[in-house]
């Protein structure tokens, strides 16, 4: 909701005001002046195809919200179950001095970054070049500029491979420190919780 | 008895909203990158504009219903020559980058789309139709930008009054919202450190705490991502769109890096190797219209005209000049080395010895947007605006707009009449000058 900040309650027509419309005065002046303008030019928009311009106006919003965002929060919703994440997290130095089982955790967790991160690029390249990778206008794009329309799909497969593999990589660097550090010397704090180990 | 009830009370399906990340902060953190960038977007296109010189001529004019919109039309100057080059980069390559942001914005306040009640009070219900103007205006303008640029003229009509008459439909519901939630969002902004939220790392990120934001979730799940990381994947989104896309804009050996833009290759090499965005044979271009019979007519007051051959073109004092073509799709290239005869000296054949006026430009091509197209006095007599007859030391090439072409500085590409036939001199339409 809106954000025209609450002011002590007066009596008299401006309470009566809130009390019908639901906000001070100044919220609703501030949108019947955005209305004018794009009412203004949304006149001059609509002289044409009218149906066919608002459907697109209204129907990028609803794919946007109704199909495009379920179908990303679907799946890494998926991930997660494939992953078994349950989220929260242990930072790598204490995964590095914890149990095994807290190191899976901190595998499976970074394996989904290490997997989403990768996957959001790739497919945010594929979303804003999808004209061009589908070949959507190839006959005309080849005519107009005399390129070859038929590159961007494996430019796009080689850029998500090395996007992949140069994630894979850095999990391997990471995974490799959090075992490389899995005896670190002890301070003297937490060793003194244990048990001394007996004395040869 | 009054046993103590053990059984919790009937607890409301956890519902899709879990990310523990969203929450006033985040929201406003992307909110104001747009803040930043969309002024941008809106102020290079309302340029874009007016580098047509839309109120010179109908022709020049793909929005003539334009009213009040048209306010600010000025004339657009010569100079510097790179001017229209950096306005349309800077446009198209900032939109293909803001992309993730306005995303992730989206993602911030999508669980706003279905709040219960859906209606509230009478405020309530106008505040969510401008916010439908304004989601819709966002995508409307970036879908058709991005479509544009990438030759998929999918879109219902042309596309310079739906981008442009959305551009304003957009700029007024956006203009409430900033008014509307700007206070809000500086609240939200001083509520967290932000360089303290880019030491935190996932294990210590918490939810934003409860308000009536309607942003923060209510069941919050355990993190498996920072903010940091959060801001970063949408960063790295923005940072790889900029890396695949800018070399279109920037040209020369760099021009190559755009792998996915559609201009980030050179048609051919050599002198007439650099890119073309509407062919001979897509503009119907005769090959019989350029041979021998070619000829080119330059008219002037009273009835004054001059028929030239391309031999005559030759024999008048030849011209050099260094100009990048630059188009409305936001590629260009670098500076190209023209040669040919000056516009104020064609004029001067017809009767303008001096301060000549603006010229009504046609080409051979005989059907199409822009065959035709009226250049301003300021053009005309700046000494760079050439009707080019070679370019880096070569002939044309057909596709270059062989055997002349119109070349000036800082007027976006299809003001640069391939083919041209006829210049009326004192003209912005056709018919006789005036």
């Amino acid at each position: 909701m809106s954000d025209v900040r609450k002011r002590p309650q007066r009596r008299g027509p401006a309470r009566l005001f809130r009390t019908v419309y639901g906000q001070p005065p100044l919220h609703l002046l501030i949108l019947l002046a955005s209305f004018a303008l794009c009412g203004y030019a949304a006149a001059k928009l609509l002289d044409g195809d009218w149906r066919g311009i608002a459907e697109w106006f209204v129907g990028a919003a609803l794919i946007h919200d109704l199909v495009l965002v379920p179908l990303y929060g679907g799946t890494d919703w998926l991930l997660h179950r494939v992953l078994r994440v349950r989220g929260g997290s242990t930072d790598a130095a204490a995964a590095a001095a914890a149990e095994p089982d807290v190191r899976t955790a901190w595998l499976r967790l970074a394996v989904l970054n290490h997997v989403r991160v990768p996957a959001f690029v790739s497919l945010l390249l594929l979303l804003v070049y999808w004209p061009l990778i589908s070949q959507d206008a190839g006959p005309h794009y080849q005519a107009a500029t005399l390129l070859t329309p038929g590159v961007f799909l494996g430019r796009w497969l080689l850029i998500t491979a090395a996007l992949f593999a140069a994630s894979a990589a850095l999990l391997g660097v990471r995974w490799w420190r959090v075992r490389g550090h899995r005896r670190p010397p002890r301070p003297p704090v937490v060793r003194s919780h244990r048990p001394q180990p007996p004395q040869p | 008895m009054n046993a103590p009830r053990r059984t919790a009370r009937p607890r409301l399906p956890a519902g899709p909203w879990r990310s523990p990340l969203r929450g006033p902060w985040l929201t406003s953190v992307f909110g104001a990158v747009l803040l930043a960038g969309l002024p941008v977007l809106f102020l290079t296109g309302l340029l874009s504009y007016a580098a047509y010189n839309p109120d010179l001529s109908p022709l020049n004019d793909k929005t003539p219903a334009k009213g009040l919109l048209g306010f600010y039309l000025f004339s657009w100057p010569t100079h510097p020559a790179w001017l229209y080059r950096l306005n349309q980069g800077v446009h198209v390559t900032l939109g293909v980058v803001l992309v993730p942001v306005l995303l992730a914005k989206l993602w911030s306040v999508v669980p706003k789309l279905f709040t219960m009640p859906p209606v509230r009070s009478l405020a309530h219900a106008l505040d969510r139709l401008s916010l439908l103007l304004l989601v819709g205006g966002a995508l409307f303008e970036f879908v058709t930008g991005l479509l544009n640029a990438q030759l998929d003229y999918l879109f219902p009509g042309s596309f310079y009054p739906l981008h442009f008459y959305g551009a304003w439909v957009f700029t007024g519901a956006l203009a409430a919202h900033v008014a509307l939630r700007l206070p809000r969002t500086v609240r939200a902004l001083r509520s967290r450190d932000f360089r303290a939220e880019l030491r935190t790392p996932t294990a210590r990120t918490r939810p934003e705490p409860q308000d009536d934001s309607g942003l923060v979730s209510s069941h919050p799940a355990e993190p498996t991502m920072s903010r940091r990381g959060a801001l970063g994947m949408v960063g790295l989104g923005s940072l790889a769109l900029f890396a695949v896309t800018a070399g279109q804009s920037l040209g020369g050996p760099l021009r190559e890096t755009a792998l996915l833009a559609p201009h980030g290759r050179d048609p051919g090499s050599g002198p007439n190797g650099f890119p073309v965005n509407k062919t001979a044979a897509i503009a119907h271009i005769r090959p019989q219209d350029l041979g021998e019979r070619w000829r080119l007519v330059v008219r002037g007051p009273g009835g004054r005209a001059a028929t030239l051959t391309l031999a005559d073109l030759h024999a008048l004092a030849q011209y050099r000049a260094a100009l990048p073509i630059a188009c409305v799709e936001g590629w260009s290239t670098e500076n190209q080395h023209w040669e040919g005869v000056r516009l104020r000296d064609l004029a001067r054949l017809v009767g303008y010895p001096s301060d000549p006026p603006g010229v009504f430009v046609e080409s051979v091509q005989p059907a199409g947007s822009f065959r035709a197209v009226a250049l301003r006095a300021n053009q005309v007599r700046d000494g760079r605006s050439l009707l080019a007859l070679r370019v880096n030391g070569a002939v044309l090439s057909y596709d270059h707009g062989y055997p002349a072409r119109i070349i000036v500085p800082a007027a976006p590409g299809v003001m640069n009449t391939k083919w041209v036939r006829q210049l009326t001199f004192g003209a912005s339409d056709f018919g006789e000058p005036a």
